[in-house]
């Protein structure tokens, strides 16, 4: 199908797309990559009257490790530039494993980062993946800009703290802790799709064997990306082994209470949120072993 | 309306066009390059895959009027002479890559962007690297029996040596 008729246009610069935002308010969508909003416009599910097409404004490109460490992204980064980013994907396991999920080549090849976080798809990779490496986006708008932490940012599906006048600008991701391994992993019936559950994981590992951190995002097990709350305690004076990711997993499974719906009953994406945690905070741990030289028992 | 300027298949074009057109009917209904063809419109299927400054893209999901001064390559490129298939063409026809011929142009773009960047791909890099297409005829096979020949091929004719990858039962 086609989609209703539109007005487009392409700004040079931020503040010029953001002076376009403000006279248009809520008829106008920022277009990134356009692997979302253009199959809902084709389908007639979405109907802005204007396309704001960020595509050719260069300060929005660009990735660069900062000197203190952390990962700066542009929003209009491609999935596929960082799929390729050979420093990216040894410093972030998380995103080395999730990004090649993100639908088929040829979606990566023009979908964003900033495009992704801010359609804010509950079932997507990057939102729970943002969560679980504390990421921060800057944000632009005519009263000025501000940065915001991932775990503030997303509302409701598809529904972010992002005004209708704002830009997303930059995703600033800080450096993976030491001792700290990372893993991700998602179900879903073929390959490409969304997932069914996406677990974003991260451990920490002491030098003797502890567990000292766990931390657990979910995609799909709600209207928002979520952290798993209260594993704090649960790793206090334990060792980084397998029963304690069994006890945090069954911990996330409950904690959690997904929808079912034409995809999955909801018993089943609690099944696939016990089983995919364990795992992705094994082969965390595992990495965390191998970066830091640390005892996993 | 925007004016554009694209090269397609080497030959500029200078257009006229409305916000709501994508490349894939740009292509299509403008320029009458009638190969790239439409599926779903929702980018899951892959057949309007083309080469957009060299990445495949699905054209459904582009709007012509973004692309001024783009260089967009289609399946129709992609002979080497007047009705000269090129090797990879004439490697799914050999393999029987291709049934109805609906999904083939997609597949031929996504393979060529493939074999662009990575010479000689396994079996598992080209089944990743096609998944975005999907084929209601053939069962994938012979398509991808048809990509790994040309890796193999493209692998001889760099080295000038007998391929030597062991899970290849022709080398």
């Amino acid at each position: 199908m086609k989609p209703y008729a539109f007005e487009l246009r392409i700004p040079r610069s931020v503040d010029e797309a953001i002076e376009t935002l403000s006279e248009h308010g809520e008829e106008a969508k920022l277009l990134a990559g356009g692997q979302s909003i253009v199959p809902m416009m084709n389908l007639r599910m979405a109907q802005p009257e204007m396309l704001i097409d960020l595509n050719r404004i260069e300060e929005l490109q660009g990735i660069a490790i900062e000197g203190d460490g952390s990962l700066r992204c542009g929003a209009m980064t491609r999935h596929r530039v960082l799929e390729d980013h050979s420093s990216v994907r040894r410093s972030w396991r998380l995103l080395d494993d999730a990004v090649p999920h993100i639908g088929h080549v040829g979606i990566r090849n023009r979908g964003t980062i900033g495009g992704s976080i801010a359609h804010a798809d509950p079932a997507a990779e990057l939102p729970a993946v943002c969560l679980a490496i504390e990421a921060r986006f800057l944000l632009r708008g005519p009263r000025g800009s501000r940065e915001i932490a991932a775990s503030n940012f997303f509302e409701m599906t598809f529904t972010t703290a992002l005004e209708s006048d704002e830009v997303l600008t930059d995703v600033i991701v800080p450096p993976v802790p030491d001792g700290t391994g990372e893993a991700w992993i998602e179900f879903a019936r073929r390959h490409g799709d969304f997932a069914l559950i996406g677990v974003a994981a991260r451990v920490a590992v002491d030098s003797g064997g502890s567990c000292t951190k766990a931390t657990l995002a979910l995609a799909g097990a709600a209207s928002v990306p979520t952290l798993v709350p209260g594993l704090e305690p649960l790793v206090v004076g334990r060792r980084a082994d397998e029963s304690l990711w069994t006890d945090l997993a069954e911990h996330a499974a409950e904690s959690a209470s997904p929808r079912g719906d034409l995809h999955a009953p909801k018993e089943y994406r609690t099944h696939l949120i016990r089983v995919l945690a364990e795992r992705a905070l094994d082969t965390a741990a595992r990495r965390a072993e191998q970066a830091g030289g640390d005892r996993y028992a | 309306m925007h004016d554009v300027r694209l090269v397609v298949n080497t030959v500029t074009h200078e257009r006229r066009v409305e916000p709501r057109i994508s490349l894939a009917d740009f292509l299509r209904d403008e320029l009458g390059l009638t190969g790239t063809h439409l599926g779903c419109e929702q980018g899951s299927c892959g057949a309007c895959t083309v080469l957009v400054d060299g990445r495949s893209v699905r054209s459904c999901l582009l709007f012509a009027a973004q692309l001024d001064g783009a260089t967009v390559d289609t399946v129709e490129g992609l002979e080497v002479g007047e009705d000269t298939m090129n090797p990879l063409q004439d490697a799914f026809a050999r393999h029987a890559g291709l049934q109805c011929g609906f999904c083939t142009p997609g597949f031929l773009m996504a393979a060529t962007e493939l074999l662009a960047l990575e010479s000689k791909p396994t079996e598992d890099h080209i089944r990743e690297a096609l998944s975005g297409n999907i084929c209601r005829c053939t069962g994938y096979q012979g398509i991808v029996e048809a990509v790994k020949e040309l890796g193999t091929a493209t692998q001889q004719q760099q080295s000038g040596a007998t391929a030597t990858d062991a899970t290849d039962p022709r080398t």
